[in-house]
């Protein structure tokens, strides 16, 4: 039994969601051009993250294991989080005003965030138990947060630097990503 | 995009060099570059995504008229997900080794901007020929891309090709290429020369950058994450 902060290093450093896994690539791309939009996406994310895995680990383990309907997973975990979101939004706009205008924008995108979908079906793949799997969730989010942020970074100094023509834009945006990503190459066998 | 009248022949051709979804559109980059560390399961999720597509387009097509426009989104979501996990049953029965290293990324072509930027762009608009070659078009040219993708990383990275040796290389292999810093580097390359080839200025962002008109989500963020973006 791996233990909760293993767990949650894990998906947070060595295993991160963007930089090893690939989930998550088109935010990670999109909205990592200024810091306060990298962290409030992140934030969005890992919030959204822990409230689907809250919601379709009973759903999985309480409706469709005992009804041998494994194989609807997809189906019914995509439309939970398009729905999930959907409420989030819509109680955060009544709620918390002042939340939902710094997240708000970045809610309806999350929908098609594969890191979202990724992290539920990894989840159950991995049989973690719900205390596990919430942690998880928050690893995830976490470093995508942490991803998007350092990226955010490494990005503000790359819009000074003289490039050539052909790389400018998304080629330039690749390759610092690719060496972003060698950093993190640096925490792997960090928990054997 | 959609005003001027194109030929069937165009239809079809334009996914694969001129709105190239992955090259030139850049949709789909986490299956893209998550997959491609050999050429082999390049053309393997590239397959996938091209059945998927083809099926969620024939059907959003045939029911585009019936689908009410504000429960479009989870309609074309169910739609789109059905379609992933047949296909998952397919590969599982028939094609047991590519099902495994496809792993996870098999279930997430239901959240491939391509599929669902097709749906909303392209399905729910024109009638289901045209549905039809869009999606084997748009397939083809994703497969393509895939394929090059895990061409070069298999190549310098193990050394192989199709699972056969290269001399030389095989006794060097770049280890970096199938790791996931190589897969960002060479996308970033092959973009870059994608972009020489045809002379254009490489696009300056991705996603959000690419005007609200195309962006799935136009209608619920009302062009506010561009801004902040």
């Amino acid at each position: 039994m791996k233990t909760l902060i293993v767990i949650l290093l894990s998906a947070m450093l060595t295993d991160n969601f963007v930089l090893s896994k690939f989930m998550g690539i088109c935010p990670f791309l999109g909205v990592s051009k200024k810091l306060d939009s990298a962290s409030g996406m992140g934030l969005a994310v890992t919030f959204v993250m822990i409230c689907a895995t809250i919601v379709t680990y009973p759903i999985h383990h309480g409706i469709l294991v005992p009804a041998h309907l494994e194989y609807f997973d997809t189906v019914v975990f995509i439309l939970v989080i398009a729905l999930f979101v959907q409420i989030v939004e819509t109680v955060l706009k009544k709620t918390i005003p002042s939340l939902y205008k710094s997240l708000g924008v970045y809610l309806p995108l999350i929908t098609t965030n594969c890191a979202v979908l990724g992290v539920t079906v990894l989840n159950i793949d991995n049989s973690y138990g719900f205390l596990q799997s919430i942690v998880n969730a928050l690893g995830a989010g976490l470093g995508f947060m942490l991803a998007l942020v350092i990226f955010s970074g490494v990005r503000k100094k790359l819009e000074y630097a003289d490039i050539p023509e052909t790389f400018k834009g998304v080629p330039a945006t690749l390759i610092a990503a690719s060496i972003v990503s060698v950093s993190f190459m640096g925490f792997s066998g960090l928990f054997g | 995009m959609a005003e001027k009248k194109r030929t069937p022949a165009q239809e079809f051709s334009k996914g694969i060099i001129k709105e190239n979804p992955t090259l030139v559109m850049l949709l789909g980059m986490c299956p893209t570059l998550a997959v491609t560390t050999q050429a082999m399961n390049g053309i393997g999720m590239g397959l996938a995504t091209t059945f998927v597509l083809l099926g969620s387009n024939i059907v959003i097509s045939a029911l585009r008229k019936v689908i009410p426009d504000k429960v479009r989104i989870p309609s074309f979501i169910v739609i789109i997900a059905s379609f992933v996990t047949l296909i998952g049953f397919l590969l599982e029965g028939f094609v047991p080794s590519l099902y495994d290293s496809l792993g996870i990324y098999l279930t997430l072509i239901t959240v491939n901007c391509i599929i669902f930027g097709r749906a909303e762009m392209f399905a729910s608009k024109h009638g289901i020929g045209a549905s039809i070659l869009d999606a084997l078009g748009m397939g083809l040219g994703f497969t393509l891309a895939l394929f090059l993708m895990g061409s070069v990383r298999e190549i310098l990275g193990s050394g192989k090709w199709l699972g056969l040796a290269i001399p030389y290389l095989k006794d060097t292999p770049m280890l970096l290429f199938i790791m996931p810093a190589g897969g960002f580097f060479t996308l970033g390359c092959i973009i870059a020369a994608v972009n020489k080839l045809a002379k254009r200025k490489p696009p300056a962002e991705i996603a959000c950058g690419q005007g609200c008109g195309e962006c799935p989500h136009a209608d619920s963020c009302g062009g506010k994450a561009g801004e902040t973006a």
